[in-house]
C-alpha cells in the first residue's frame, strides 16, 4: 500500500514538473476554470449578501400580524379596532405604559439612486412603538424622531445608496415636507433599507385615516408564539395570518435568492462546460506529448492505476490552481462591495453588500475540483489503455 | 517448472499477427526460440522483420497472436495485465535506442523509478541508486537532467535504470543505434561486463555486425523465421 501510494506520489510529481512544457495549454485550462469560480462566486456572493441583508434569521420573539390572504405588508390592511385587539392578545410583552406592539403603515416615494443617478422606490414606513419592538434598533448618527412632527429617519443601507438623506437635509413627500433627523442601524430584514417616521403622521399625509398594514408584536418569550398566534387565529372578530418576522422575511426574499442563485448556477455552469473542454483539451494533449514516456514507465511495470490516479491528480493540481486564483480574485473584488436592489416582492429598494462567505468559497473549489477530475479521467484512461508496445514506437 | 535447468526463454510457436486495416501482417510465425542463462544473445535481422516484436513479446509487453511465451518458468503470455506489469516490474531490464528517459528528472531519479515498485524504503533505494551509477560509471553525473547528458551518458543512465532491480533479463533494442562508435563501444563493454561478471541473460536486438561480436551467439531474423546463419 505504501508502495502503491509511493508510486503515485512519484508519478503525480513527475507530471506537475511536466506542467511548465506545456504553460500554454495549461495556463490556457487555469484561467478558464478561474473564470468560473470567479462568476460562480461572484455571483452566488449577490444572493449570500441579500440573504444576509434580509436576515433571513430573523428575531424569534418577534411576530408580525397581517390580514389573512395577503402575502406582504403591501397588501395588508388592519383597522384601528383590530390593532387593539391584537395588543391585548396573550403572550405579547408589555411594559409600564402597556403592551410592546407596533402598529405600521408602509408608503413608496421616490429617491435618487446614488450610483446611477436614477429614480427608484424606496419604502417609508410609518410605526408607533417600531424602535421599541424590535430592540436592537439603534441610532447611529442624529437623534430619533420626535411623535407628531413631520421628522423621519433613515435606515443606514438607505442613506448610503439614495441621495438626500444625510441628517439635517429636507425632503419633499406628499402635499408635506419632512426632516431626516437621524440614521438607524438594525431592526431586522430589510429595515436598514427603509425610510421611518411616526404612524400619526404618515397617516394623514398620504390619505390612510385609520388604517394601517401591519402589527409587529413583542414576544413575553419565543415559545409564547403558539399561543399568541392560536388566540388571533381563531378569534371570529379578526381575520388575520401570524407570522414570526424571520419567517415573513425568509418567504420575501427567498423568490430574489433563488432567482440569483439560479442565474449563478447557470452561468457558472454554462462556463464550466467550457473550462471542462478546455481542461480535457489541456489533458489529452499532456499525454499524448508524453505517450512514450507514459510507456516507458509502464515497461518498467508501473500499473494503470496509478497513471490514471496521477493524471487525474495533475490535472487537480491545474484545476486547483485556476481555482484558487478564481476564488481570491472574486473575494478581492467582490467581497463587501456594496449595492442596491429592487426586491420584486416589495417592489422596493433593498441595499446590500456581497457576502463572499467561506461556504461560497468551498463551493467554488469543490466545483474546480469537479472539472479538475473530469477533465483529467478520460486523458488519464486514454493514456492508460494504450498498448504499450505501440506507444514504445512513437 | 516445465523449463529446463539452463533455459531461461523459451518461445514456442509463436505467430504475432498485425492488422493495418483490412492487410493481414504476418510478423513472426512458427517461431521458436530458447536462450539458456547466462547467455548475451544478439538479434539481428533486417528493418522491419519483426526484431522488436520478438522482444516485445519476451519482455511481456505484448502478447503472441498464438503459441507460447515462457521466462524462468512462467508463462507470460496467459498473465492478466496487472500480473505482467508486476512481473516486468520484477524481471526484466529494457534498455532502449533512445534512452526513453524522463527529462524532468535527474539521472538519480530516473535510475530510482522502478525501485518505487519495491518495498524497499528510501535509504535502501539511494544504496542501490549509487551502486547501479557506479557499475555504469556515471557517479559524477547524478545529479545531471537528462538533457545536459551526452547520448553515451544517457544510454549508461538507460543501463543502470535497468540494472538497479538486479532483474533476470535485460532486453536491449539497437542500444547503441544512436550513438558514435566511440560510445557505442563503451556500452556494448558495459552490456559485456554486466553478462560476464555479473551473469547476466542479455538479450540484444543489433543489426551492427560490430554490436553482434560482442554476444555469445548471434541468431537472425528474416521473414518471420529465425536462423544461426546469416540469411543472403
Ligand atoms: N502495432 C502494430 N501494428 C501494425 N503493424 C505493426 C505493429 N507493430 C509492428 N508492426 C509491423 O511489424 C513489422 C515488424 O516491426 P518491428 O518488430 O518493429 O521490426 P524491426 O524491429 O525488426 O525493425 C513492421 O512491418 C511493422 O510495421
Ligand atoms: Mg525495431
Amino acid at each position: 500500500m505504501s508502495n502503491w501510494l509511493a508510486q503515485i506520489w512519484a508519478l503525480t510529481v513527475y507530471n506537475v514538473r511536466t506542467i511548465p512544457q506545456r504553460k500554454g495549454a495549461a495556463v490556457a485550462a487555469a484561467v478558464g476554470i478561474a473564470g468560473v469560480v470567479a462568476v460562480f462566486v461572484g455571483v452566488l456572493s449577490i444572493a449570500e449578501g441579500f440573504r444576509a441583508a434580509m436576515a433571513v434569521t430573523g428575531p424569534a420573539d418577534i411576530a408580525m400580524v397581517l390580514r389573512s390572504g395577503a402575502d406582504s405588508e403591501m397588501t395588508s390592511g388592519l383597522g384601528r379596532e383590530q390593532v387593539r385587539l391584537i395588543a391585548d392578545a396573550p403572550g405579547v410583552a408589555r411594559t409600564a405604559e402597556g403592551p410592546l406592539t407596533s402598529a405600521e403603515l408602509f408608503v413608496i416615494i421616490n429617491l435618487v439612486k446614488r450610483s446611477t443617478g436614477t429614480d427608484v422606490n424606496v419604502p417609508l414606513r410609518g410605526v408607533t412603538q417600531g424602535i421599541a419592538v424590535r430592540g436592537d434598533v439603534k441610532i447611529v448618527e442624529g437623534r430619533a424622531f420626535e411623535p407628531g412632527r413631520n421628522e423621519v429617519i433613515a435606515g443606514r443601507g438607505a442613506a448610503r445608496e439614495f441621495a438626500g438623506l444625510e441628517v439635517g437635509s429636507r425632503m419633499e413627500v406628499g402635499q408635506s415636507e419632512w426632516t431626516v433627523v437621524g440614521i438607524f442601524a438594525g431592526g431586522g430584514g430589510s429595515a436598514e433599507s427603509e425610510i421611518w417616521t411616526d404612524a400619526a403622521v404618515l397617516q394623514p399625509a398620504f390619505h390612510r385615516g385609520d388604517s394601517y398594514q401591519s402589527v409587529y408584536a413583542r414576544l413575553t418569550t419565543p415559545e409564547a408564539f403558539e399561543q399568541f398566534k392560536d388566540s388571533l387565529t381563531t378569534n371570529p372578530q379578526l381575520q388575520v395570518k401570524v407570522l414570526r418576522q424571520g419567517e415573513y422575511l425568509a418567504e420575501q426574499s427567498s423568490m430574489l435568492i433563488e432567482f440569483i442563485s439560479g442565474i449563478g448556477v447557470f452561468v457558472a455552469t454554462m462556463m464550466a462546460l467550457g473550462a471542462l473542454f478546455g481542461a480535457l483539451n489541456t489533458m489529452y494533449s499532456a499525454v499524448a506529448a508524453r505517450a512514450r514516456e507514459i510507456a516507458t514507465l509502464r515497461a518498467l511495470g508501473f500499473g494503470s492505476a496509478a497513471i490514471i490516479l496521477s493524471v487525474m491528480l495533475e490535472s487537480v493540481v491545474l484545476a486547483l490552481l485556476g481555482g484558487g486564483v478564481g476564488a481570491a480574485a472574486a473575494y478581492w473584488a467582490f467581497n463587501g462591495f456594496e449595492a442596491a436592489t429592487m426586491n420584486w416582492q416589495t417592489f422596493s429598494q433593498v441595499a446590500f453588500a456581497f457576502a463572499v462567505t467561506p461556504p461560497l468559497l468551498a463551493a467554488a473549489i469543490v466545483w474546480a475540483v469537479g472539472i479538475g477530475v473530469f477533465g483529467g479521467l478520460f486523458p488519464a484512461i486514454r493514456a492508460a489503455r494504450l498498448p504499450v508496445a505501440m506507444a514504445l514506437r512513437e | 517448472m516445465s523449463t529446463g535447468n539452463g533455459v531461461l526463454v523459451r518461445v514456442e510457436d509463436v505467430h504475432r499477427t498485425f492488422w493495418r486495416g483490412a492487410e493481414q501482417i504476418d510478423v513472426l510465425s512458427n517461431l521458436h526460440l530458447e536462450v539458456p542463462r547466462g547467455e548475451f544473445l544478439a538479434l539481428m535481422g533486417p528493418s522491419g522483420s519483426g526484431k522488436t516484436t520478438l522482444l516485445n513479446l519476451i519482455g511481456g509487453l505484448d502478447r503472441p497472436t498464438s503459441g507460447s511465451v515462457e521466462v524462468a518458468g512462467e508463462r507470460i503470455d496467459r498473465m492478466s495485465n496487472r500480473r505482467l506489469a508486476a512481473w516486468r516490474a520484477r524481471h526484466v531490464g529494457f534498455i532502449f535506442q533512445f534512452y526513453n528517459l524522463l527529462p524532468v528528472l535527474t539521472a538519480e531519479r530516473n535510475v530510482e523509478l522502478p525501485l518505487l515498485l519495491t518495498h524497499l524504503s528510501k535509504s535502501e533505494r539511494r544504496r542501490h541508486v549509487e551502486t547501479a551509477l557506479h557499475v555504469v560509471g556515471l557517479t559524477d553525473r547524478s545529479g545531471h537532467f537528462p538533457r545536459t547528458l551526452s547520448g553515451g551518458e544517457q544510454q549508461r543512465t538507460g543501463i543502470a535504470r535497468a540494472i538497479v532491480t538486479d532483474p533476470t533479463l535485460l532486453l536491449c533494442d539497437e542500444p547503441t543505434g544512436d550513438l558514435d562508435r566511440k560510445s557505442g563501444d563503451e556500452i556494448l563493454g558495459l552490456l559485456q561486463a554486466l553478462n560476464r561478471e555479473h551473469g547476466k541473460t542479455i538479450i540484444m536486438v543489433t543489426h551492427d555486425p560490430h554490436a553482434s561480436a560482442r554476444a555469445t551467439r548471434t541468431v537472425y531474423l528474416d521473414k518471420g523465421r529465425l536462423s544461426a546463419e546469416k540469411p543472403e
